[in-house]
């Protein structure tokens, strides 16, 4: 016998391991992503001159504006896989909340694009020379709180655009304006903890993310349910 | 006593068109409805309304006196649509502990087994299902929507793509389920097939039932020629 009563976590870790192991299946939209971060980051370095812009100012905007556009190939799989042959539907008549999908679709973008930056990182250290070092830890919290409310803005964005015919398009023109604000906090404090400033520097930074994570993870997962209307 | 299956007046329109227009029936436990129609006709609409899927502009469903879309309404409906429903890069099995798990089912990996062998499909279902025919493909489909046994199954053209066998198995596991208490909704197009099953029939067109009527005693023949004649 079925118990609908279950929590709304319970069901949005099922939706998620099922999309993981789906993209853990093809790996093509994380493959994508891979290779489009590498490419970026090597036009990026060869667009580059060293004597008129030092590694440290170019890097974080090269970072994000990389995480930025990767991370859009990741929303887009994110309700594709649903909208082929109406699996959208399965999920929809199973007796789980609408937040629960959303929060499931949630939790497997920001392990995908938590993925793509444990690779770019690294990346983009080594073309640019960049010392990671004691700052290591707390750029990897940065990219931790910048990619939920980028994936937070993104996925619900991605759930309105699904059923769209243009919705290669519509995605980032809608999400772009909204990832602004999430941008520029995390390229500062990058740039800030590359720099060797004190974490002390950076909680500005920090707390504006923490409180767009906080505003738009709940906007965003009250607003979903509504975009699935007819 | 509560039917187990109600609708009352239920429209839906899409625009200024009125897909499904003034709908009222209701299935007790073990009821079928066959219900035929033209293309057009609002048959899915009103599938999809009975599944929650769709918001009525007015009128209402309910399942069990409880109304749709309320989770404790869904959990007890089954959907077969003539989309498969599926993830291809996932196994049969795989799909369907994926919706086992949706329902949180006590004993999944049972009732996963059980669907597949009611299918016949249990010795595919470890191949993905992009490598699987349609035909099977649509009887995984057929073992997703009746993994948590729902107590009311709609069935939109569920004969799509089945061979011979696929077609038996399948409407053996209709008889069993409405045997066992549940109320069916079959759409197809196949007059002969959705009366041997059906304790209702109906036709609609222009989102109407312009025909609805007990089948116990409906001449399958005589029943086809008034059914062109409705719908020409």
């Amino acid at each position: 016998m079925t118990d609908p009563t279950r929590g709304i976590l319970v069901s949005a870790w099922v939706i998620a391991r099922k999309d993981l192991a789906i993209e853990f299946r093809t790996r093509s939209a994380f493959l994508s992503a891979i290779v489009f971060t590498l490419l970026s980051i090597v036009v990026f370095f060869f667009a580059w001159d060293p004597t008129a812009v030092g590694p440290l100012d170019l890097a974080p905007g090269v970072l994000w504006v990389t995480f930025t556009f990767s991370g859009m190939l990741g929303l887009h799989r994110a309700f594709a896989v649903e909208a082929r042959d109406g699996a959208m539907d399965a999920l929809l008549l199973a007796p789980v909340p609408r937040e629960s999908i959303f929060l499931g679709k949630l939790l497997a973008n920001l392990a995908f694009v938590l993925g793509v930056q444990t690779v770019a990182l690294p990346a983009v250290s080594l073309f640019y020379n960049l010392p990671l070092g004691a700052a290591a830890l707390p750029i990897a919290g940065v990219l931790v709180l910048a990619s939920i409310g980028l994936v937070s803005v993104g996925t619900l964005f991605a759930g309105m655009t699904a059923n769209t015919r243009m919705t290669e398009l519509l995605l980032p023109v809608l999400a772009l304006p909204f990832f602004i604000p999430v941008v520029i906090p995390a390229a500062q404090s990058t740039a800030d903890l590359l720099a060797g400033r004190p974490l002390a520097d950076v909680f500005v930074w920090l707390r504006i993310l923490l409180a767009f994570d906080l505003v738009f993870l709940f906007a965003c997962t009250v607003a979903f349910p509504f975009t699935l209307e007819d | 006593m509560t039917a187990l299956v109600h609708a009352t007046a239920l429209v839906r329109t899409f625009g200024t068109r009125r897909a499904v227009d003034d709908l009222s029936f209701s299935l007790d436990a073990g009821d079928c409805l066959a219900l035929f129609g033209p293309n057009g006709a609002g048959k899915t609409t009103a599938l999809r309304l009975l599944a929650g899927l769709l918001k009525p502009s007015s009128g209402t469903a309910t399942i069990d006196g409880i109304a749709l879309p309320a989770t404790t309404a869904r959990v007890r409906v089954g959907l077969i649509s003539h989309r498969v429903m599926l993830y291809d890069a996932l196994t049969a099995r795989e799909n369907l502990r994926f919706t086992a798990a949706l329902y949180g089912l006590a004993a999944p990996e049972d009732a996963v087994q059980r669907a597949l062998e009611a299918l016949r499909v249990a010795d595919r279902a470890d191949v993905p299902v992009r490598a699987l025919s349609r035909g099977l493909q649509q009887r995984v489909a057929i073992a997703r929507a009746i993994v948590h046994t729902p107590d009311v199954l709609l069935c939109d053209e569920p004969y799509t793509g089945l061979d011979e066998q696929g077609g038996v198995a399948l409407t053996a596991l209709l008889r069993e389920r409405r045997e066992a208490g549940a109320a069916l909704i079959v759409v197809t197009h196949n007059l002969q097939e959705g009366l041997a099953l059906a304790t209702q029939a109906a036709i609609m067109r222009n989102g109407r039932f312009v025909r609805h009527e007990p089948s116990a005693g409906v001449d399958p023949l005589r029943y086809a020629a008034e059914y062109r004649d409705l719908v020409a």
